[in-house]
């Protein structure tokens, strides 16, 4: 790329998930693409707690050793008091979950989108869009210290939780501090852990208005990170503090050879997702679950759903935001009922005591979960304690 | 004015997103702040690592 103006069909901005299988998706489609990223390494440094669903990613993507760090059976979740439950998705006690190495496995789709033809430019981070007649028509941006213009019929902001693109669009994306995850994780090097479970911390002195994870990274080392409401966060109670504190107990011997830190939108997807000659995907789009955080799958289906329309709507020579709504509406259809499940669960939750949560953990104990996935295990809390969890059960039917 | 601690910082971008105006932005390694700033400290607030301050 040159500091001259170019032309695509399509310009994405943000090389994480998202951007990648949508840039991956319009490619093998046909359109000329081209993908930003003004990191100068994609994939690094990384903020993510790095946990998925097996079976959930299989549908993108085949999984692939080198960008697996470990694979896990079933999840443990400890209430504050210490009592504990356990679930696991599959009765034959096969793995259900990975835990990625994200920079690696951000490599890896990056390099997908590329086979598929898409171009790609690191160090180039998007300024401003160019609006014109009402229409987006392209991005200002600067590569590698020199400011350009890249003009494309489509802008697809998947630039993250940090996202301007939607902005710079009139889109608001302002996420408020209670509508964020705050965190920090270590990555722990050389402790005793069952490397077969991920573990759920719940409480107020753990993680208000949030949780504590420990996801086995294998070889004796796991992520241990936890994410607090942005509107509790505070000075000597940061998740830093909170995260050290704990650490220092739990592990005491434990090395932390890698800090993460970063925001999770947890509001639920924005109203708008796409205006006229634009559209935005993954967390750009707030689109990570609001009760667990998740946002790999989430974004990656809305790539490869973004990636479609937008090479439909390329072809057809209509990018209006009528024409590009397809993308959103075939999006919700798949997500948006067990999104706003998680909203409404994660309101609830947020506003429980210590004893509260205690409760609930001990409403469950003793009930067989090694079958069942979250959703169930949620529809067995919403039955058994109708009146904290009030209003919630006609969202589990 | 907003002090960003460059030495703390983990350039996450938490408090890119909240910022009511949009004048934080995250560079690669580093946060910038806008001259539009209105030290409403929102930024400082959701801080995961304490980076940020508003300085009087």
């Amino acid at each position: 790329m040159t500091a001259e103006p170019d032309k695509y069909d399509i310009v994405i901005v943000g090389a994480g998930p998202a951007g990648s299988i949508t840039a991956k998706t319009a490619a093998a489609l046909g359109s000329d693409v081209l993908m930003i990223e003004k990191r100068q390494a994609i994939g690094d440094p990384v903020r993510c707690a790095e946990g998925v669903s097996k079976p959930q990613l299989k549908e993108h993507i085949n999984p692939d050793e080198r960008w697996i760090a470990a694979e896990v059976k079933g999840s443990r979740i400890y209430a504050p008091d210490g009592t504990r439950v356990e679930l696991s998705e599959d009765v034959s006690g096969a793995e259900v979950g990975y835990t990625l190495e994200r920079k690696l496995f951000d490599r890896a789709l990056a390099n997908e989108a590329a086979l598929a033809g898409a171009e790609v430019c690191v160090k180039t981070r998007a300024t401003g869009v160019i609006i014109e007649d009402g229409f987006v028509k392209g991005i200002t941006a600067m590569h590698l210290g020199e400011e350009c213009e890249i003009r494309a019929d489509i802008v697809i902001g998947a630039d993250g939780v940090e996202s301007k693109i939607g902005r710079w669009a009139g889109i608001d994306t302002t996420l408020q501090p209670s509508d964020l995850e705050t965190g920090a994780q270590f990555l722990v090097a050389d402790i005793d852990i069952d490397q077969d479970f991920c573990e759920f911390h719940l409480g107020a002195s753990i993680a208000p208005s949030g949780y504590l994870w420990v996801f086995p990274k294998g070889n004796r080392s796991a992520n241990v990170g936890l994410a607090i409401g942005g509107d509790v966060c505070s000075r000597g109670n940061r998740p830093i503090d909170l995260l050290r504190n704990f650490v220092e107990e739990r592990y005491p011997d434990g090395k932390i050879i890698e800090i993460v830190v970063g925001g999770v939108p947890t509001s639920g997807p924005l109203e708008e997702m796409v205006t006229d000659g634009l559209m935005l995907v993954g967390d750009a789009a707030r689109q990570s679950d609001p009760l667990t955080g998740g946002g790999i799958i989430n974004a990656m289906d809305a790539g490869s759903i973004a990636g479609e329309v937008a090479a439909q709507a390329i072809s057809e020579g209509n990018v209006s935001k009528a024409r590009l709504q397809e993308y959103e509406t075939i999006w919700r259809e798949r997500h948006g009922k067990r999104l706003n499940r998680s909203l409404a669960v994660k309101n609830r939750f947020v506003a429980m005591t210590d004893s509260d949560l205690n409760k609930l953990v001990h409403s469950v104990e003793g009930i067989d979960f090694s079958t069942m996935t979250l959703f169930e295990m949620l529809k067995v809390l919403v039955r058994k304690n109708p009146r904290m969890l009030l209003g919630l059960r006609k969202l589990f039917i | 004015m907003i002090g960003v601690n460059r030495y703390k910082c983990g350039y996450c971008g938490a408090c890119v997103s909240v910022c009511p105006i949009g004048a934080v932005e995250l560079v690669e390694t580093w946060i910038e702040i806008a001259d539009d700033c209105t030290e409403c400290g929102t930024c400082a607030g959701v801080c995961p690592i304490g980076a940020i301050e508003v300085l009087k």
